[in-house]
């Protein structure tokens, strides 16, 4: 069982949604579409379903090209934000729709619906309607009324986006262990990189209807292939700063720093080095370490850790430091950089240097 | 917005186009046969060209009728409309005298036009009606089928009693779907009533109330019911609007040449009319800042 | 600006309440410091809008005083109050142009029109929006416009309290780090009392000075972020502060030290229980493991990588235990043991915290 998208693209009314796209799913995989709002999230998650034709390009599932074929047709159920149950019928009900309408037999239909409850901690609410539950009972209703269709491909559209963001923890940890047991193709689209760590499997991340890159999701986030990539999978958001490589030396406009020896082959010239916020240190860790002269503007405590956001000569950085740090707002602030975190990108944003670290892990 | 393709759809669509060929398209191709031919009766027909409509338009009897029917739908929309919204504003957002409201509001869309116009004939009969009867008593001088002003008076009032709701029930449709946070904003704002009236309420009823108008335009342009029962037209040509005309000179005078022509013209003048609305209202939808 | 004060404050939504549960907001007192920052952080239903809804004068109290300045005004309606808010959703005049909806507060009240040009100038660059003041508001993204509520929010210098309901739930991750840093320089900038009700805690601990955690209708604590992760005064704090939340241990305690699963731990300080039932509290941060098999056996169930860190989660003596560790940490396949930072330890006793002896409460 596979999904493939070749070539394909969507444009509607002159504005390109989707530019042309090939990816290929699994069976048995989680793959997380990872992406600010309209990235092209839902509007590729529409052409997987095939409620859009798209303009370019087939859909092929399981080898049969299904480019064009109605969504009814297909082996497919979809869950979105909005928690979407019928509201007249108990949560047993709702669950054995799907059932239902392929005209399954009366047990095989509560067999299938009892196991679902339980996977789905739902079987103390099967007699009562969808209202009377929790936000929370609602989505893992509409969540069971999507696994109990055994579709081959499940599509979830920021499923947990409306849910308290304690209950949105509790069941991001729940979602992959019960998926790893359902053996469909799951694609969960959502804004937020932390969710797409949690969830695990592969993740394609989307910018302006593209997918910069589509990988497990670890080494997307450790080996971004370009800048945009690392943009998107980055909360708080990567910095940057401007880069001179000569020689074994990298320079930038207020200090230099040894280049680690895995861009010693790279040729001289100018690059943007990132980095994530949480390598960003108050007092040098390495030998190595590089300092920089920036100013604090405003600290945020979360009670484990503290964001710092910095000032330097005019970026705007964030770093996210350990333990709860009462830093005065407005004045100098040095902090530190231990070379081996820095990603290396060209000017038009490809890496051509992954951090030493993620190299190594 | 599924958009998949399926030639075999365009079937279904067949006895549609059926049914809208015989109900429109036949006759009002008839009518367009009329416009450009004269008779002499025994089914003789001939050429007559553009001879009805330039006829039509030289003509004062449509001028006139023209004129007074754009004066009763400008009067019509001039009231209905802000009476409609006032009447929307004072009704109650939910409860039992919500719904109590919105059954009593819709009573008069659900009576029959000849019906409306029987109960105000009655209505206003100064020995019998209790309208008409009120007024005698009062001393005041009140005969809609001598006086024009008492006619016109009770025309419009009669239009205005029996679709006054629907503007009504849209602008309150329009209403409800205000959330409650845009008037607790105003509120710490302290936007004044007329302020929460005019930036809030105003531009979120916009929608509806382009609907409203349009429905209450086209719907008084051709009203032909009411006033024929009540007035009949009269006195004299005073509340002769353009239907009652057209009926008049096709049924009555048996005209069906320059009748044929001033219906074309008439449907012509309702399409552009309407045209112009639609138009302001979609640009009204996508009206975007800059 | 001022200092609002809660008087033996409660609230029902049924007309003759009786028992303790009729309450949506159980009786409280509280002093609104001027000039602080709060964050009221509560799941849904936990009665932290009916609180707010009280403080802004859209709902009157069953009970009990409200003050302002030590003013009465419990009855006094929303417009004498000389608040502002913003709600979940964008709030904006759509045909008005960006300009005059920043101005429309002020020019409601009769301010001079070369303060009022003056003051929207001053907002507008704060938002970020200088370059479209003269654009209609209508069209513009779910962002911009809940700039242009934030700004009207602002926009009036002298008002009380600036209260804000759930603000950034329609922003995206990337703008929410934008939004949410400017909040926190306005506020230092201009010292306005300010409460924002959330149920993410993350925006809760980065925003407040001090954070009110509300638990089914009541306050539970009270205190800064720093408080909150250290020392929970109640369980439900533990659980709900902190991703993932505090491990619960159920323990025997005697002295300084506790019995858990069998397994003797010191505590470094004498604890006298009351006679409820006793447990431990630590937060995953505070939770080592121990490859050589000190402390208690535990089993490795999953890991969660989350990028910046380690999620470890853990089976011991049965019971589900998180732990986090660093991003290039090794974790050990699967049978390990645990042992708890002692700085970590908190002592429960029927929910709520009690304190060593010698520590003040």
């Amino acid at each position: 069982m596979s999904l493939i998208l070749k070539n394909v693209s969507k444009t509607v009314g002159g504005q390109t949604h989707i530019h042309p796209t090939d990816l290929t799913l699994e069976k048995g995989t989680m793959n997380v579409l990872l992406g600010p709002t309209s990235a092209g999230k839902t509007s590729l998650m529409r052409l997987m379903a095939g409620l859009d034709v798209p303009n370019t390009g087939h859909v092929i599932w399981n080898g049969e090209d299904v480019t064009g074929m109605r969504v009814q047709d297909r082996k497919v159920a979809m869950v979105y934000q909005q928690f979407i149950n019928y509201p007249s019928m108990t949560v047993y009900d709702n669950i054995a729709s799907p059932m239902k309408l392929v005209g399954k037999s009366k047990d095989e239909i509560d067999r299938a619906v009892r196991e679902t409850a339980e996977l789905m901690q739902l079987t103390p609410m099967l007699d009562r309607k969808p209202l009377e539950l929790s936000g929370g009972q609602q989505q893992r209703c509409a969540l069971a009324r999507a696994l109990v269709k055994n579709a081959g491909l499940v599509l979830l559209d920021e499923p947990l986006a409306n849910l308290d963001y304690k209950l949105r923890e509790e069941l991001r940890a729940e979602i992959p262990r019960i998926f790893e047991r359902a053996g469909s193709i799951f694609v969960y689209a959502t804004t937020e990189p932390e969710e797409a760590l949690l969830l695990g499997g592969n993740t394609a991340t989307l910018w302006e209807g593209r997918v910069t890159q589509f990988g497990l999701t670890p080494s997307v986030y450790r080996r971004p292939e370009n800048a945009t990539t690392a943009r998107v999978f980055s909360d708080p958001p990567m910095n940057f700063l401007s880069m001179t490589k000569a020689g074994s030396t990298l320079r930038f406009d207020r200090g230099e720093m040894p280049a680690p020896a895995s861009m010693a082959s790279l040729k001289d010239g100018e690059y943007t080095a990132g980095f994530r916020p949480n390598h960003l240190t108050l007092a040098a860790q390495t030998p190595g370490a590089i300092g920089f002269d920036a100013k604090l503007n405003v600290t945020e405590i979360t009670g484990s850790e503290t964001f710092i956001h910095l000032d330097y000569h005019g970026a705007k950085w964030v770093g996210l430091v350990h333990g709860i740090q009462h830093l005065q707002p407005g004045q100098p602030l040095p902090v530190y950089l231990d070379p081996a975190h820095i990603y290396l990108f060209d000017a038009n944003g490809a890496l051509v240097s992954a951090a030493p670290y993620a190299e190594a892990a | 917005m599924n958009k998949t393709v399926n030639q075999k759809a365009w079937f279904l669509v067949l006895p549609v186009l059926i049914l809208v060929a015989f109900s429109a398209v036949i006759p009002l191709m008839t009518v367009v046969n009329y416009s450009v031919q004269d008779t002499f009766g025994r089914n003789e027909f001939f050429w007559a060209g553009l001879e009805w409509f330039s006829d039509m338009l030289d003509s004062d009897r449509m001028w006139d009728a023209l004129g007074r029917q754009l004066i009763f739908s400008g009067v019509i929309l001039a009231i209905e409309i802000p009476l409609g919204i006032f009447v929307a504003l004072n009704m109650p957002k939910n409860g039992f005298w919500a719904s109590f409201c919105l059954v009593l509001m819709s009573l008069p869309l659900l009576i029959p036009w000849n019906v409306v116009g029987t109960i105000w004939q009655i209505f206003g009969r100064v020995d019998i009606g209790l309208l008409g009867y009120t007024l005698d008593k009062l001393g005041i001088t009140y005969n809609y089928t001598q006086d024009i002003t008492a006619a016109w008076i009770t025309v419009v009032v009669m239009d205005v009693w029996h679709w006054t709701s629907l503007v009504a029930l849209l602008a309150y449709a329009g209403l409800q779907s205000i959330p409650d946070a845009y008037y607790q904003a105003a509120k710490i704002d302290q936007a004044s009533r007329w302020a929460v009236f005019r930036y809030i309420e105003l531009p979120k009823m916009a929608g509806v109330l382009m609907i409203a108008i349009l429905l209450r335009f086209m719907d008084s342009f051709m009203i032909y019911t009411e006033p024929f029962v009540v007035t009949g037209g009269g006195p004299g040509n005073a509340t002769t609007f353009l239907s009652i005309d057209l009926v008049k000179m096709a049924i009555g005078q048996f005209d069906l040449g320059p009748a044929a022509a001033f219906s074309l013209m008439y449907f012509l003048v309702i399409l552009l009319i309407s045209w112009v609305f639609y138009t302001v209202m979609v640009n009204l939808d996508k009206r975007d800042g800059v | 600006m001022a200092k609002i004060t809660l008087d033996n404050l409660a609230h029902s939504y049924l007309p003759n309440p009786g028992h303790e549960d009729d309450f949506a907001l159980k009786e409280l007192n509280h002093d609104w410091i001027d000039g602080e920052a709060y964050a009221l952080l509560g799941a849904s239903g936990c009665g932290k809008s009916t609180l707010l809804n009280i403080i802004s004068g859209l709902l009157q109290p069953s009970q009990g005083r409200i003050l302002f300045n030590d003013r009465d005004v419990t009855h006094a309606p929303t417009a004498e109050r000389n608040i502002a808010q913003v709600f979940q959703f964008p709030v904006v005049y759509d045909t008005m142009t960006v300009r005059d909806n920043l101005a429309f507060p002020l020019r409601n009240r009769g301010a001079d029109a070369s303060y009022v040009a003056e003051r929207v100038q001053q907002i507008a660059q704060m938002i970020g929006m200088e370059d479209e003041l003269n654009r209609k508001a209508r069209g513009l993204t779910a962002d911009a416009k809940q700039k242009i509520s934030l700004g009207r929010g602002m926009v009036r210098e002298d008002v009380n309290a600036l209260l804000f309901d759930e603000p950034l739930t329609v922003i995206d991750p990337h703008m929410k780090w934008e939004l949410r840093t400017q909040l926190k320089s306005l506020h230092h900038e201009f010292g306005h009392t300010m409460i924002y009700v959330t149920h993410d805690q993350t925006e809760a601990l980065t925003f407040a000075d001090k954070v009110v955690v509300m638990y089914d209708g009541r306050v539970v604590q009270i205190g800064t972020p720093q408080e909150l992760f250290e020392r929970p005064a109640h369980t439900f704090v533990g659980y709900f502060i902190g991703s993932p939340g505090m491990n619960l241990f159920d323990a025997q305690i005697s002295g300084n030290a506790a019995q858990v699963a069998g397994t003797s731990i010191n505590l470094n300080k004498t604890y006298a229980p009351k006679g409820g039932k006793t447990q431990l509290g630590v937060r995953p941060e505070f939770i080592r493991l121990n490859c050589e098999g000190l402390g208690l056996p535990a089993k490795v169930t999953r890991v969660e990588d989350v990028g910046r860190h380690k999620i470890i989660r853990l089976d011991v003596a049965g019971q589900p235990v998180s732990a986090i560790a660093e991003e290039g940490a090794t974790v050990p396949s699967e049978n390990t043991a645990i042992s708890f930072d002692p700085a970590g330890i908190n002592v429960y006793d029927d929910d709520w915290r009690i304190s060593a002896e010698g520590e003040a409460a």
